[in-house]
C-alpha cells in the first residue's frame, strides 16, 4: 500500500552542516500493519515521516499511497489518505476553538470547505459518540476550548481526528513522550483500539523499546538514515530488548548506552 | 461633552468598527500583523469618492470598495505566501504602494471633495428618521456586516480560516491549504477596511490621500479596547467587543477633544493607548512584583 523507494532526504545540502537524515531507504507497508519505529536520536525516524506527511519536500526517491505518486504532492493535498499525531500535544489542535470546532475541521477533511454550517446538529450527535470512545468525559464537554484541556486530553482527542475519516496511512511521532507515564498508557490503548481497523496502516515512532516490540506487527530499527533492522512475524515474536540491543550494536558499530532510547 | 459631539462620536464608531472588524480579522483570527490597512483604508476612500464624485450610486461604491481592497490584501497575501516576503513587510511595501495607486485613482489630486454628491448617509432627508438619518444608516450597514461575519465564521471555511490563526500545521494535516485561507483572510479583512474608509469619505464629503495614516493602530486600539471592556468570548461577543471597542475609542477621543486636545495630538493619543493596552500584561506582572 506504502511503497519507499530509494528515499534520500538531505538537510542542509552542500554546506558544511549537510546531513544525510534518511538515505536511501527502501520500504514497503501494507495495509493493517502497524510498525514501530526505533532509533537513537538523529536516526532520520522523524525526517521519514515528515517526507511521507509532505512536510518535508524528498531530495531523491518515490512514495507511493496505494501505487499513486505522492512524492511531490503538497502535504495538504497528501493529508487526506494520512493522519497525524505529534509529539507536542499543542501542534494537533486549535487551542482558541471548541473541541466540536476541531473535530468538525478533521470531519471535513475530504469535503469542499464552502459556506455550509461548520457543524450540523448531527455531525455533533456523531462527534458526542466518538468522543465517548475515548472515555474521558469529553463528550459533554463540546463547547469547551482545547486550550483548557491537558495535554494527555488533547493528544486523545488529536488521535480520534487523525482517524475520524478513515486514513490509508496513520503517522505517530512519539505521541506519547510528553506525557506523564499513566496518561502515556492510556493513549497507547486508545491507539492500539483506533489502528485496528485493517484499512490503517500504522507507522509509530518510539523511544521505549518493550513498548516498540509490545505493541504492532512489525518493528523497524533506523541508524544513521537507514533502516538496520526490520522484523515481523515470529522472528519479532521472539525478539527480546537484550537482543535488540546487541544487534543493534552489530549493526550499527556503536553503542546505545548513551542515547535516549529507553531499555526498558 | 455636548449631545452632538457624542452622536458624532457613536457615528463615526460605528463606521470606523467596520474597519476594526478587519483589523480583528487580520490580528486575531489569522495572527498576522497585517499593515496594508493604513492603504486599504485610503483606496476604499478613494474609490467611492471618484464613483460618488460621478454621480454613482453609493451603495455600489461601498461595494467597489470592498472589491478593490480585498485585491489590495491578496497582493499583500501572496508577497508572504508565494514570495516569502515576512507578513509584516509584505504589508508594509503594499502600503507604501497603495498611496501611489491611490494617487491615481483620485486623478493626481491628494483630495476630492464631495459636497454635493449622492451618500448613503444622505438618502433620507425628510421622513421619520430624518434627524438621525447618520446614525440609522451606520446602525443598519454595521449590523449587516456584523451579522455577515458572525455567521461566516461559522461556516466550513470560517473554521478553516480561524484554525489558521491557531495553528498552521494542524490545518494543513486536516487537508487545508494554509496559504489559500490566509489569502481569503487577508482579502476579507482589508476588503472591510477598504469598505469603512468608502463610508468614511462619504460622512465626511471628502477623501484625502493622508487619511489612512496610523488606521491599523486605531483599528487594533478598538480591538484592545473592546477585549479589556467586553472580554474575548464567546465568539458573538468578541465580535460585538471590537464593535463596542470602536465606539469606545471614539467616545475618548471626543472626550479629549472636549477636554481642549488639540485634534493634531490625536496620533500621539491613539499610539499611546494601543501601547498602555498592549503591555498592561507586563505592567501588571511589575506591580505584583512590587507587592511581594
Amino acid at each position: 500500500m506504502i511503497q519507499i523507494v530509494e528515499l534520500t532526504k538531505i538537510f542542509d545540502k552542500g554546506t558544511i552542516n549537510e546531513k544525510v537524515a534518511v538515505a536511501n531507504v527502501n520500504l514497503t507497508f501494507a495495509a493493517g500493519e502497524f510498525v514501530t519505529i526505533i532509533g537513537g536520536n538523529g536516526a532520520g525516524k522523524s525526517t521519514l515521516l515528515n517526507c511521507l506527511a509532505g512536510n518535508y519536500a524528498v531530495d531523491k526517491g518515490i512514495i507511493r499511497l496505494d501505487g499513486k505518486d505522492i512524492t511531490n504532492l503538497p502535504e495538504y493535498k497528501r493529508a487526506r489518505w494520512i493522519g497525524r499525531v505529534f509529539q507536542d500535544p499543542s501542534l494537533g489542535t486549535a487551542y482558541d476553538m471548541t473541541i466540536e470546532e476541531n473535530l468538525a475541521i478533521a470531519y471535513h477533511k475530504n469535503k469542499s470547505r464552502g459556506l455550509q454550517p461548520g457543524i450540523r446538529k448531527k455531525e455533533r450527535q456523531f462527534f458526542r459518540e466518538k468522543l465517548a470512545m475515548l472515555g474521558l468525559g469529553l463528550e459533554n464537554r463540546l463547547k469547551d476550548k482545547v486550550g483548557l484541556l491537558s495535554g494527555g486530553q488533547r493528544q486523545a482527542l488529536t488521535l480520534l481526528m487523525a482517524t475520524i475519516v478513515t486514513p490509508r496511512l496513520l503517522l505517530l511521532d512519539e505521541h506519547t513522550a510528553a506525557l506523564d507515564p499513566v496518561t502515556a498508557k492510556k493513549v497507547l490503548q486508545l491507539t492500539r483500539k483506533l489502528a485496528e481497523n485493517k484499512e490503517i496502516c500504522t507507522l509509530m515512532i518510539t523511544h521505549n523499546m518493550q513498548e516498540a516490540l509490545d505493541i504492532g506487527t512489525r518493528t523497524i530499527m533506523m541508524h544513521n538514515g537507514r533502516v538496520i533492522l526490520d522484523i515481523s512475524g515470529e522472528e519479532r515474536e521472539k525478539m527480546t530488548v537484550e537482543k535488540l540491543m546487541s544487534q543493534f550494536e552489530r549493526k550499527s558499530g556503536s553503542s546505545l548506552a548513551n542515547d535516549r532510547m529507553l531499555l526498558l | 461633552m455636548t449631545y452632538l459631539a457624542i452622536l458624532g462620536a457613536v457615528e463615526l464608531g460605528l463606521i470606523y468598527a467596520v474597519m476594526a472588524l478587519g483589523v480583528f480579522i487580520s490580528f486575531r483570527t489569522l495572527n498576522t500583523p497585517d499593515l496594508t490597512v493604513d492603504g486599504s483604508f485610503v483606496l476604499g476612500a478613494a474609490v467611492a469618492a471618484v464613483i460618488c464624485s460621478g454621480g454613482g450610486n453609493p451603495f455600489a461604491a461601498l461595494l467597489a470598495a470592498f472589491a478593490f481592497g480585498s485585491l489590495a490584501g491578496a497582493v499583500t497575501s501572496l508577497l508572504h505566501t508565494k514570495l516569502g516576503i515576512q507578513p509584516l513587510l509584505s504589508g508594509i511595501l503594499v502600503m507604501l504602494a497603495l498611496y501611489s495607486v491611490n494617487l491615481r485613482v483620485m486623478g493626481g489630486a491628494p483630495n476630492i471633495h464631495l459636497m454635493n454628491s449622492p451618500s448613503i448617509f444622505n438618502l433620507w432627508q425628510a421622513g421619520l428618521f430624518a434627524g438621525n438619518a447618520k446614525l440609522i444608516t451606520a446602525i443598519l450597514v454595521i449590523l449587516i456586516v456584523f451579522l455577515f461575519l458572525y455567521l461566516f465564521l461559522q461556516t466550513r471555511l470560517g473554521f478553516a480560516l480561524r484554525a489558521t490563526g491557531d495553528n498552521e500545521i494542524m490545518v494543513r494535516a486536516a487537508g487545508i491549504n494554509s496559504n489559500a485561507t490566509k489569502l481569503i483572510g487577508l482579502a476579507l479583512s482589508n476588503g472591510l477596511v477598504a469598505a469603512s474608509g468608502a463610508m468614511i469619505a462619504q460622512y465626511q464629503s471628502y477623501a484625502d490621500v493622508g487619511m489612512g495614516m496610523g488606521m491599523v493602530v486605531m483599528g487594533l486600539a478598538s480591538v484592545i479596547i473592546g477585549e479589556v471592556v467586553f472580554g474575548v468570548k464567546p465568539l458573538l461577543r468578541r465580535l460585538l467587543a471590537v464593535v463596542l471597542g470602536s465606539v469606545l475609542y471614539r467616545l475618548i477621543i471626543a472626550f479629549a477633544f472636549s477636554l481642549g486636545m488639540p485634534a493634531t495630538d490625536l496620533k500621539l493619543v491613539s499610539a499611546v493607548i494601543v501601547a498602555v493596552a498592549l503591555s498592561s500584561g507586563a505592567l501588571k506582572s511589575a506591580v505584583l512584583k512590587q507587592k511581594q
